[in-house]
């Protein structure tokens, strides 16, 4: 199975779809939906994050293979399937910004990765901190590209310690990689360099939170 | 020497008396004025007088009336949110189909009124300044002014799965460029900056840029009629160095994600560069820290000069503190002098 691992990352950094459906359902042939995605898709977009950090693949590359991975697995395991990832209760939101495509990227892999997770698209602080304690998140997975939108992190990291909810909060985007030290300074819980360090993060705080 | 000989001898590959420093700060204007940016941006006045004290203040060696990008979007339709402390951004996209694309048609200059305030902003400024300091103007490129129209996932998946729409909204979008460019060369722009940072390897991979962004590009640099900086705003471009010194562009915007003095050796004097000093971290730098990074990117990149020092995105953020922009400039007057006699023992000593 792991041999099935290069070809189909080999395809995705080609945008080749055919070639990516062709192996993926030569994994689906010997084993569950879900075991094909934890063994095959999940470990192709993880190598492709890591070589996003450094520099060997493009974002665009990640975006279309990100976008494709969810749609083959939105195929194998719809939303309602009881082996999708439905805990900890998580959600992803673009912080006041106006840059849509790292959290198109990150909410792909996830979904991609057998995750169910909110999409509160683009919002301000207060309607944030609101709406995360309404639903009950246990993760938030926040992502910018502007500096001013990073900063605003803080805020909602604040509110969340003074009204004593227990959110984890992850961040992601440009500014976090420009500057190693800035997720601490806004009082997150850690930061992801890639979509698939989400994956990472959240597996890694699953087995305390359920 | 003058800003300008500066300037001109370093892009000859040739070591002036100085690293000339091209300070981005253009929403620091703004705080000079003590206005908002939006009430700054909305008169040719306040930036040229912005611009000036700028200048005065932290002494770099070019003038830069770049307003803000989504003013081009405002050209096509498009409307601007402003914001007390972000650069203005574009607000919903004017491309909303890919039908769109087969009608768009380019906005004329000036027929555009936001274009015109920066015309005049440009004239003004070399009114003042004339030859003495470069004045340089900004023009996203037309292979990067989709992710304005459109959206930056929308646009990849235009490039990727319909190739002959993608042509045609780079043939509109190039006629509005050259007209753009050409339009503040003629106001009394020194230069142009050619924004293109969806040709950096961040974005798209080499092959990708090769049949695509570098084609653009070649094809408008060609039709603008002075000299071109090409600007990666803090992408990767190391793989392509080579590849947009091809395009006919002077210089280079180059990342702090990459190695600077690999990227002079990439460089090979075909083309200079421009950077690369961090401007997020730049927010929280101490002056000795501001005085290690410019050190660092004098000692890697300065020596045969080819190199103006700035920083790695093209503007500086707001949030960074007038102390921190004159330890830059002092620390370029004390390291930056030629001959650059101290670059020989000098060791990087590492991350702060």
């Amino acid at each position: 199975m792991d041999d099935l691992v290069k070809p189909f990352r080999e395809a995705l950094e080609a945008i080749d779809r055919v070639g990516a459906e062709a192996v993926f359902q030569k994994a689906l042939a010997g084993q569950s939906p879900i075991s094909a995605v934890e063994r095959v898709v999940v470990p192709a977009l993880e190598q492709m994050g890591e070589a996003w950090e450094t520099g060997a693949v493009a974002l665009s590359q990640v975006y279309m293979a990100g976008r494709f991975c969810e749609e083959l697995v939105e195929r194998v395991l719809p939303p309602s399937d009881p082996d999708r990832k439905h805990q900890p209760r998580s959600a992803i939101v673009l912080l006041n910004d106006y840059h849509m495509l790292g959290k198109r990227i990150v909410y792909s892999v996830m979904r991609a990765s057998g995750f169910e997770l909110f999409d509160y698209g683009r919002m301000e602080v207060d309607e944030l901190v609101e709406r995360a304690i309404a639903d009950r998140i246990r993760v938030l997975l926040i992502s910018v590209l502007m500096l001013p939108s990073a900063l605003k992190i803080a805020d909602v990291c604040r509110q969340l310690k003074e009204r004593g909810i227990g959110i984890k909060v992850a961040v992601g985007g440009a500014p976090f990689l420009f500057d190693p030290e800035l997720w601490r300074e806004v009082g997150a819980d850690a930061m992801g360099r890639s979509a698939a360090d989400a994956v990472t993060l959240v597996e890694g705080w699953m087995g305390g939170m359920q | 020497m003058n800003s300008m000989e500066r300037t001109l001898t370093t892009l000859s590959m040739r070591e002036p008396d100085r690293v000339p420093l091209f300070l981005l700060a253009n929403m620091h204007g703004a705080r000079e004025l003590g206005l908002s940016l939006q009430d700054y941006y909305s008169s040719a006045d306040h930036v040229i007088e912005g611009e000036m004290r700028v200048l005065k203040k932290f002494g770099g060696d070019c003038a830069y009336p770049f307003f803000y990008a989504a003013l081009e979007i405002e050209a096509w339709g498009g409307d601007t949110i402003f914001s007390e402390d972000c650069p203005p951004l574009c607000g919903a996209p004017i491309i909303r189909s890919a039908e769109d694309i087969d009608r768009l048609k380019a906005p004329a200059v000036l027929s555009s009124a936001s274009l015109v305030r920066v015309l005049t902003a440009i004239a003004g400024l070399k009114a003042r300044l004339g030859d003495r300091v470069p004045i340089i103007a900004v023009a996203i490129s037309p292979f990067s002014l989709p992710v304005m129209q459109m959206g930056f996932d929308r646009y990849i998946e235009l490039i990727h799965e319909q190739p002959e729409r993608f042509e045609r909204l780079m043939r509109v979008n190039q006629a509005f460029t050259v007209e753009w460019a050409n339009a503040q060369l003629a106001a009394g722009a020194t230069a142009i900056c050619y924004f293109d940072p969806v040709s950096s390897t961040t974005n798209i991979p080499r092959q990708l840029y090769l049949e695509t962004g570098h084609q653009v590009a070649r094809r408008t640099l060609a039709r603008i009629k002075g000299p071109t900086a090409t600007h990666l705003a803090s992408g990767r471009g190391l793989p392509i160095i080579a590849d947009i010194a091809a395009t006919g562009t002077a210089v280079v915007g180059v990342s702090v994600l990459e190695d600077l003095a690999q990227l002079k050796a990439a460089a090979a004097g075909r083309v200079s560069l421009l950077g690369n000093l961090n401007g997020i971290e730049m927010r929280r730098w101490t002056p000795q820290q501001a005085e290690a990074a410019v050190k660092r990117a004098i000692a890697q990149a300065g020596p045969g000069g080819g190199f103006i020092l700035s920083d790695n995105h093209g503007e500086i953020p707001w949030q960074v503190p007038d102390e921190t922009l004159l330890a830059i400039r002092d620390a370029v007057e004390r390291w930056g002098r030629y001959p650059l006699d101290w670059v020989r023992d000098w060791t990087d000593p590492g991350p702060d």
